[in-house]
């Protein structure tokens, strides 16, 4: 069984992100990069069912300029077999990147795309689900437990109300929430090997999608900052200042 | 041109985050239209269509429709959104899991979890764990977009008295099927729409301590929630998780014990209206956004809160 993974490549869930000065986008200079933690347990994911004879192959995919590679091959040294580049300079809507995406399911024709349920970046939580809709498979969203057998997949998904499972026809979409699997580190012989993967890079005109973005940054600003609060001494006075001065209880 | 919102539910009952959505609608100034999609679901129909300021309910039932699986009701709501400048559903895991599929469909790019519309085409939205706040134009003929409920207030659930109408044409898309779920049984209330909140972090230690939390809870009436490490950890389930990539809540009051704070927790609560933060560690960041910080041992202070109330 062939498994498709998508990575992308975004700001380090460590860093505090702010607005330039200016407004007109958040300050990205100099900022560490890192995979999306989602993407990562996508790999491992994908990693697992390989180990347990599942998947026999595993293809990463990362939509994004030059740079993205570095995930790419984080992604190879986690285990992947290949990867796939498709090169785009700028932002790219989750729609472009799942008709990217849904493009090289064509081509390639996987069992299974596991993808992260969203990025830290843009937190829209939809590339997966466009994907589904594009090539028509089902989808199991925010997964925490992946269970694949005669030509399904049992997913347990993360819901409001707790845990939702599903069974989708193959091929189809899972994306991965936290509880799914910890993803391992990369052993420094196998980010060696990773180098010598094979990496395809593509661009936007081979699969005939247009990236043109439909929504457009108009401004950013920092979150309403919160007045400064007080240390309370003791749990009475904590009792006292909720009942008198901000009449919550 | 009016504007339609898919109701959220769970074949009995309207789940109050789409009144949180219709209040949200309301901001287009134009007709709203309700659609329900469920099986057995003419109560909610029904309440829908007594909601304030709805115009229309569109009522899709079949046993195809039961769980709500997006392969199925995705095209149901496709084939009638075209008739909208707008098209919302609550940023729920629901709406968050059927709407992007309707959005594709439609070539739409989707904006996610709106907590102010602009204009007709302009809205705000967090982004960067809600580290930044993105004011975004779409030039999209149709705008699908999923609304953070705990940034707008609820419409009235009467006063309205709107005509149902039934939609026929549904297909099971053959792509899914439910197997089954676990939902959590609490009689405390849903976090989402509690007034109060206590949630609990790593500093529980375990899941047997946030007996101390309940205890407190049901005394204020309040729901309970976790950080990420306290579900990680296994203390709690996944549903309890408050932060970026579970619930976000924003209640009158929210206390925070034994939570350090990542960035991660604050983006799912900093919009309380009070913040309580009860932690031995002085330092911890969940300090920088309380409105009332105690120092102390949850331990200690914990059921000296329980004594007190």
């Amino acid at each position: 069984m062939k498994v498709l993974v998508a990575v992308k490549r975004v700001v380090d869930y460590n860093v505090k992100v702010r607005p330039k000065a200016d407004g007109s986008n958040v300050e990205l200079a100099n900022v560490k990069m890192s995979i999306n933690p989602f993407c990562e347990i996508a790999v491992e994911e994908a990693v697992r069912l390989k180990e347990k004879g599942v998947a026999t192959e595993i293809i990463a995919v990362s939509v994004g300029p030059k740079a993205c590679q570095e995930q790419l091959r984080t992604a190879l040294a986690l285990g992947a077999d290949r990867a796939i580049q498709v090169e785009v300079e700028g932002d790219v809507e989750p729609l472009a990147i799942a008709k990217l995406l849904n493009g090289i399911v064509s081509e390639e024709k996987p069992d299974l795309v596991v993808l992260g349920k969203q990025s830290i970046d843009g937190d829209n939580n939809q590339t997966g689900q466009m994907l589904a809709a594009l090539a028509g498979m089902g989808q199991g969203t925010f997964a925490s437990e992946v269970t694949v057998e005669d030509g399904t997949v049992a997913v347990t998904r993360e819901i409001d109300g707790g845990l939702q499972t599903v069974k989708l026809q193959l091929p189809a979409v899972v994306t991965t929430d936290l509880r799914l699997n910890e993803p391992r580190y990369a052993s420094l012989p196998n980010i060696m090997k990773a180098k010598r993967k094979p990496l395809e890079v593509k661009t936007p005109a081979d699969y005939g999608v247009d990236t043109a973005t439909r929504v457009t940054l108009v401004s950013v600003e920092p979150p309403a900052e919160r007045k400064e609060g007080i240390k309370v001494a003791d749990v009475a006075e904590l009792v006292d200042k909720l009942k008198n001065e901000a009449k919550v209880i | 041109m009016s504007v339609l919102v898919i109701a959220e539910h769970n074949n009995a009952q309207l789940n109050a985050a789409t009144l949180n959505t219709l209040a949200a609608a309301k901001e287009f100034g134009s007709e709203i239209h309700v659609l329900v999609a469920g099986s057995g679901a003419a109560d909610v129909a029904a309440s829908a269509a007594e909601a304030d300021g709805v115009a229309k309910v569109f009522h899709a039932d079949s046993a195809v429709l039961e769980h709500q699986l997006a392969e199925n009701v995705a095209p149901v709501v496709a084939a009638i959104a075209t008739n909208y400048t707008h098209v919302l559903a609550p940023a729920t895991t629901s709406g968050k899991n059927i709407l992007p599929r309707v959005a594709a469909v439609l070539d739409v790019q989707q904006i996610s979890d709106v907590i102010a519309v602009i204009s007709a085409d302009t809205f705000k939205r967090p982004i960067y764990a809600g580290n930044v706040i993105a004011t975004v134009k779409s030039s999209d003929a149709v705008k699908v977009m999923t609304v953070r409920t705990t940034a707008y207030d609820p419409v009235s659930a009467s006063g309205g008295s709107a005509e149902v109408v039934a939609i026929a044409d549904v297909t099971d898309a053959s792509l899914s099927s439910f197997v089954g779920e676990e939902l959590a049984k609490s009689d405390r209330p849903e976090l989402a729409s509690a007034s109060i909140v206590i949630s609990g972090g790593r500093g529980m230690q375990n899941g047997d301590n946030f007996e101390l939390l309940y205890k407190v809870a049901d005394k204020l009436g309040a729901g309970v929630g976790a950080s990420r490490a306290a579900v990680d950890a296994g203390f709690v389930p996944n549903d309890m998780q408050v932060g970026q990539t579970g619930k976000i809540v924003a209640p009158d009051l929210y206390i925070a014990v034994g939570i350090s704070g990542a960035i991660q927790h604050l983006a799912g609560m900093k919009d309380s209206k009070v913040i309580v933060a009860i932690n031995k560690d002085e330092d911890a960041p969940i300090f920088s956004v309380a409105d009332y910080g105690l120092v102390a041992d949850l331990f200690t202070a914990v059921p000296e809160l329980d004594a007190a109330l």
